[in-house]
């Protein structure tokens, strides 16, 4: 038993030392959104490794208990409409509400009339897979899946920076 | 030697094969130093330093996937459960995925439904983990449909570094059908339907002397969403068979938990309206377990989760599993722009109100003195006039200019005590708390935040106010996107001891860059509850110095 626990130690490991080298295809800013198989606020079902196949994505973790989340989701909900037409690019809410408060969701959605796209992350398979601790955690991903910045926290000034790195993006 | 070579090939095998795969994961380092302070009765540990700290890694390469998590407590922070030492592996599995399927073998979370009949999850921050180690299969044989198998044992503890698993076994299966991706006639329909049933048993010896205990337990139900232009509605029902455990006393009654949600939005407006109704549904891999250990089910409480630490941490309600029926309705509107409520910027109003009542159980048609031992009689939401819980609360966030924003919340609380047990004082507790926000944006970087929270505690009938009133301030100064500071204090003013009339005052600082996160507080924390979802914690109250540093990779 032992044994076997060291081979797959030494096995991680090893391909973490892999992963870690600089090569051209291969560098730490270009960790990929993993597939993770989720649903939107009607049921759809949506896998993760597909969210960008209409061009860049910002990735935003999200609930209804969490303020500075809220609040940074608004502040982008004024200027959305100018980042969509400036740079294509589009937002993904992902609510991790669990059963709890998951109804309030759309409550919060549409009283707020977002125009996201929002997904239910109810037993944090998706938070878990990106590595959120928590939230708001926020990720700019480019059209190919790679995640090219990411920030936890939210302070207001904070999507003065997201808008900087997406003209960044988009410059590309 | 051999075991030389089979490394060299796995390392060989590894370079090939693992060339490009992808990593992801996190980690979290929680540090405090705690100083003694009888007056808030705060105790220095003897190690004087504790520490929980964990990492996740996980990878995937093609349809390969394998993921694990190094935990450490040396030893655990303060409120944490009691049973984590040592440092280990607390999670670990290896599987594969396509399109078609999905196969996890060993450690993994898993949600049934609305998790009425099963969720594993974990929750750092409680210190909860109940997931299963064994196997997951996964199937999507047709478009919509998925249908899933888990079989395994739960994680009840983490000791000496290792996982502590339960006694009993868990299998269970679930399928669900999204009907307008499966069926052509549906498709593109206005109507959206999905539905789907669970199946969930569980397995223990029976140990007890006492009775004969049935070894093999099942809970059963179905659930249907439904979505009709800006319409929705959804409802599960679960039942659960015979199940004597420490927890009901031993009885064999059936049990049951059923939930609903109907909602209706439009653009500025949200509306919902749902209800619960459980009765002796603890559901636990191990019947002699009680409090958070080893539950298959989650029971949410039926009602919103506030942030405001006064209105969050002193009076939350956890579900009752023995049994309760519960109500919540809330509504979220946003008035326009440019009309008179809305101003320049638009103004959003939020009601929320909901309640909790113990089941109505009877005693029709029951023996008590017969060899059944079913004690009562009872039916999906029918309630008795005895109050658990009832919280009546609004909150207008409003945008004055662009310098300054505020938001004003106020709070009706009545909590039965005898009941939730939040504190010592006996009878319904009745808070009422009101909280004023405001942001200033100073410029593009810096901005200035503060809170005022009062809380103000009614007497009941036996004239007790637990520990009375309380007055919370807060002020944060944030500089985007790297820094922030905080000083808060919190004042038990109205606390019938003189000597209790305490102030907690707390001041944080932290840097953000990127993904990496590091705070550094000093102060006290009043003792109060942790909750998320349906799960409390109780922290008690410390002074001192804490660190906490989290990265995601």
């Amino acid at each position: 038993m032992k044994y076997f626990l060291f081979l797959f130690l030494t096995a991680l490991f090893s391909l973490a030392v892999r992963a870690q080298e600089p090569t051209a295809e291969t560098s730490l800013s270009q960790k990929k959104v993993p597939s993770v198989k989720l649903v939107d606020m009607s049921g759809k079902a949506v896998n993760t490794a597909d969210l960008t196949l209409n061009g860049p994505v910002i990735i935003s973790f999200w609930a209804t208990w969490c303020a500075p989340c809220k609040k940074e989701l608004n502040t982008i909900h004024e200027l959305y409409e100018d980042w969509v037409e400036e740079t294509g690019v589009t937002l993904i809410a992902i609510a991790i509400d669990d059963e709890k408060t998951k109804s309030q969701v759309a409550v919060y959605v549409n009283g707020k009339a977002w125009d996201y796209t929002v997904l239910m992350d109810p037993n944090w398979d998706f938070k878990r897979a990106m590595g959120v601790n928590n939230v708001p955690h926020t990720f700019l991903v480019d059209k190919n899946g790679n995640i090219v910045y990411s920030h936890n926290n939210y302070a207001p000034g904070d999507e003065e920076k997201l808008y900087q790195e997406l003209l960044k993006l988009s410059a590309k | 030697m051999k075991k030389a070579r089979t490394l060299l090939i796995l390392l060989l095998f590894n370079k090939v094969a693992f060339a490009q795969g992808n990593i992801t994961g996190n980690m979290e380092t929680v540090f405090q130093y705690l100083n003694e302070d009888s007056i808030i009765n705060a105790k220095q540990p003897v190690q004087k330093g504790l520490m929980n700290s964990y990492m996740n890694v996980f990878y995937t390469q093609g349809n390969f996937k394998a993921g694990m998590r190094f935990e450490s407590y040396l030893p655990r922070i303060q409120g944490y459960p009691n049973r984590f030492d040592g440092t280990g592996i607390g999670m670990r599995y290896v599987g594969y995925q396509n399109d078609f399927v999905d196969v996890t073998l060993g450690t993994f979370y898993e949600q049934f439904g609305t998790g009425l009949a099963l969720r594993t999850y974990e929750d750092r921050n409680l210190g909860y983990d109940n997931l299963l180690d064994g196997m997951r299969i996964v199937l999507r044989p047709g478009k919509g449909f998925v249908l899933k198998g888990v079989y395994g044992t739960q994680r009840l503890s983490f000791q000496q570094g290792q996982i502590v698993h339960s006694e009993g076994l868990v299998r269970g299966t679930d399928a669900e059908w999204h009907l307008n991706e499966g069926l052509a006639v549906l498709k593109d329909k206005k109507l959206d339907v999905v539905i789907g049933a669970s199946f969930v048993s569980k397995f223990q010896e029976d140990n007890n002397p006492e009775w004969i205990l049935p070894q093999n337990v099942g809970a059963y139900g179905g659930r249907v969403k439904l979505t009709y232009g800006n319409f929705y509605a959804d409802a599960e029902f679960i039942q659960k068979e015979q199940d004597p455990s420490s927890d009901n006393q031993y009885i064999y009654n059936y049990g049951h938990a059923a939930i609903f949600n109907l909602r209706y939005t439009q653009k500025g407006l949200g509306i919902l309206l749902s209800g619960k109704s459980v009765d002796n549904m603890s559901f636990r891999s191990d019947r002699t377990k009680d409090l958070q250990d080893l539950l298959i089910n989650f029971l949410p409480s039926l009602n919103k989760t506030h942030t405001y630490n006064l209105v969050a941490t002193l009076y939350p309600y956890a579900t009752q599993p023995l049994g309760e029926v519960a109500y919540q309705a809330d509504i979220l509107y946003t008035f326009k722009k440019g009309t008179q409520l809305g101003g320049k910027y638009g103004t959003t109003l939020s009601l929320n109100y909901s309640t909790t009542f113990r089941p109505e159980q009877t005693l029709n048609g029951i023996d008590l003195n017969d060899s059944s031992r079913v004690v009562y009689h009872t039916r999906p939401f029918t309630m008795s006039d005895s109050l658990y819980w009832q919280d009546i609360n609004f909150n207008i966030t409003k945008k004055i200019n662009k310098k300054w924003s505020g938001i004003l919340s106020y709070y009706d609380i009545k909590i039965n005590n005898d009941v939730v047990k939040v504190s010592d004082a006996q009878g319904i507790i009745h808070a009422r708390i009101a909280v004023l926000e405001g942001t200033y944006k100073i410029n593009t970087h810096h901005a200035l935040r503060w809170e005022l929270q009062g809380m103000w505690v009614q007497r009941n009938e036996e004239g007790i106010n637990d520990k009375g009133d309380w007055a919370t301030a807060l002020v944060e100064y944030t500089i985007s996107p790297g820094w922030f500071f905080s000083a808060m204090n919190q004042y038990n003013y109205g606390n019938d001891d003189p000597s209790k009339r305490v102030n907690y005052p707390i001041v944080t600082c932290g840097y953000i860059k990127d993904a990496t996160r590091l705070t550094v507080s000093y102060g006290r924390q009043r003792a109060g509850l942790f909750c998320v979802g349906g799960v409390c914690r109780p922290v008690p109250a410390n002074n001192g110095l804490m660190i906490n540093l989290t990265h995601s990779f």
